[in-house]
């Protein structure tokens, strides 16, 4: 029997290269899932009803199924209709339509919640639509949507976990591995366990705190 | 570009139907799980030990906030290390159940922190023991502000059971999964699990809904 240490010595390196493409995977999804999340809102709260239909109805097709289900359609079955992506593009597309649906909730609930008064003294002020956006709304409803994106991404961290199911070398994957020629399945899935918590209580969650405080001072100086 | 096949469609829906049937029942064992253990999560945190409330706090934030398909895989390949073997059904349901009883500790803390300080000086008042206090008085008061946050997660739990196809629980994806290696035909099976999932979820939230806002009226509660 190998002690843990020994374990570690052998196997860390390749931990490492796993969590490396697992913060790769969840960087690109982050994006991918704010980008949608902010036009999806936006559509969602559109005085026209042809963008605020075609959100509603992306947003509940993501919400009502599975990530998994998603992602095994974009990889095996959207070759059939000429879309073919690599697998690593293929799982960060995924996890960040999958994410981005909930996030366009967030974002609708956070500028419905900006207070009446803001929007008529943009109007008062004659502002544009867009700069009353850019300029008033959105910023206030970043500092109330800030603590949920926090969840959402510790989330999308964890959803990046189902992309080894196509062969992503991420941190999920190279567990897997490990076990399969090691068998010691409590070092393997145990220390990968450990590394996601890292990632989601020692990154993620400082990150964000971080951001709240900045936003927060940015605005009450404004 | 692709063709469907109503001929190939109709042959195996009868078998993802059947599938379906194995999903919501993972689903359901796995909830029932996840509300008993959830529970007790939730009042082990409130008990006068602060050692037992700070490592129950740190296992269940430990759980959140790790990958579900990862604790699926430990609990079904850790037990045989040390001689305990469990069937792909069994592993799936405590790591499932365990892993939305932490998201249900949450939902209960917050509902249990909604009922006001006077309830609890009430039942002390009127000398109720312990078991009492939270079965007759705090638990039906704090119920009601959990609904919301208790829909959401059956929800969410019927749309994580596809991971348990990892392990070779035998629904809906695992079944599709079959299907699509079988016939080299993936569009139909995983189309048809999708537009399922689809049928189920949609009018589950809306039931839940409705649900939540009926027990609010009977309650006589406002919002």
């Amino acid at each position: 029997m190998m002690s843990y240490s020994a374990f570690l010595t052998e196997y860390g390196p390749r931990f490492l290269d796993g969590a490396t493409v697992t913060a790769i995977q969840t960087v690109l999804a982050a994006i991918l899932a704010i980008v949608i999340a902010l036009v999806a809102g936006l559509m969602r709260l559109s005085a026209n009803v042809v963008p605020r239909w075609v959100a509603t109805t992306y947003i509940e097709i993501f919400r009502g199924t599975s990530l998994l289900v998603q992602l095994y359609w974009i990889f095996f079955v959207l070759p059939l209709f000429g879309i073919t992506l690599e697998k690593f593009t293929a799982g960060f597309v995924a996890v960040g339509m999958n994410l981005g649906a909930y996030g366009a909730e967030l974002v609708r609930g956070a500028i419905l919640s900006v207070p009446r008064g803001q929007w008529e003294a943009a109007i008062a002020l004659n502002m544009t639509g867009a700069q009353r956006m850019r300029r008033i709304i959105l910023p206030q409803a970043m500092v109330i949507m800030l603590p949920p994106w926090g969840n959402l991404l510790i989330e999308l961290l964890k959803g990046t976990a189902l992309v080894s199911l196509i062969a992503v070398a991420d941190l999920m994957f190279e567990a897997k591995q490990i076990n399969g020629t090691t068998f010691l399945s409590a070092q393997a899935f145990g220390t990968a366990l450990i590394i996601y918590y890292a990632m989601a209580r020692f990154v993620i969650t400082p990150a964000m705190r971080g951001l709240e405080r900045r936003m927060r001072r940015r605005l009450s100086r404004a | 570009m692709f063709d469907w096949r109503w001929d190939f469609t109709l042959n195996i829906l009868p078998r993802l139907i059947e599938a379906t049937g194995n999903t919501l029942l993972a689903a359901g064992i796995g909830y029932a799980i996840a509300v008993v253990i959830g529970l007790a999560l939730a009042l082990a945190q409130r008990t006068p030990f602060r050692a037992l409330t700070l490592a129950v706090r740190e296992a269940v934030e430990f759980i959140r906030s790790t990958p579900l398909i990862l604790q699926i895989f430990f609990v079904f390949y850790v037990g045989p290390q040390f001689g305990i073997r469990l069937s792909p059904w069994v592993a799936g349901m405590i790591a499932i159940g365990l892993h939305y009883a932490s998201y249900l500790s949450e939902v209960y803390r917050g509902g249990l922190d909604s009922v006001p300080r006077g309830q609890w000086e009430a039942c002390a008042a009127l000398n109720l023991s312990p078991a009492r206090t939270y079965f007759r008085v705090i638990i039906p008061q704090a119920l009601p502000p959990s609904l919301a946050g208790m829909g959401n997660y059956l929800v969410g739990i019927f749309k994580d059971t596809p991971m348990l196809s990892v392990i070779g629980v035998a629904e809906l994806m695992h079944t599709a999964t079959a299907i699509g290696s079988e016939s080299y035909r993936y569009l139909e099976p995983y189309t048809l699990v999708g537009l399922i999932f689809l049928a189920i979820s949609l009018p589950s939230a809306a039931l839940i809904r409705a649900f939540e806002a009926w027990v609010r009226k009977k309650l006589g509660m406002t919002r």
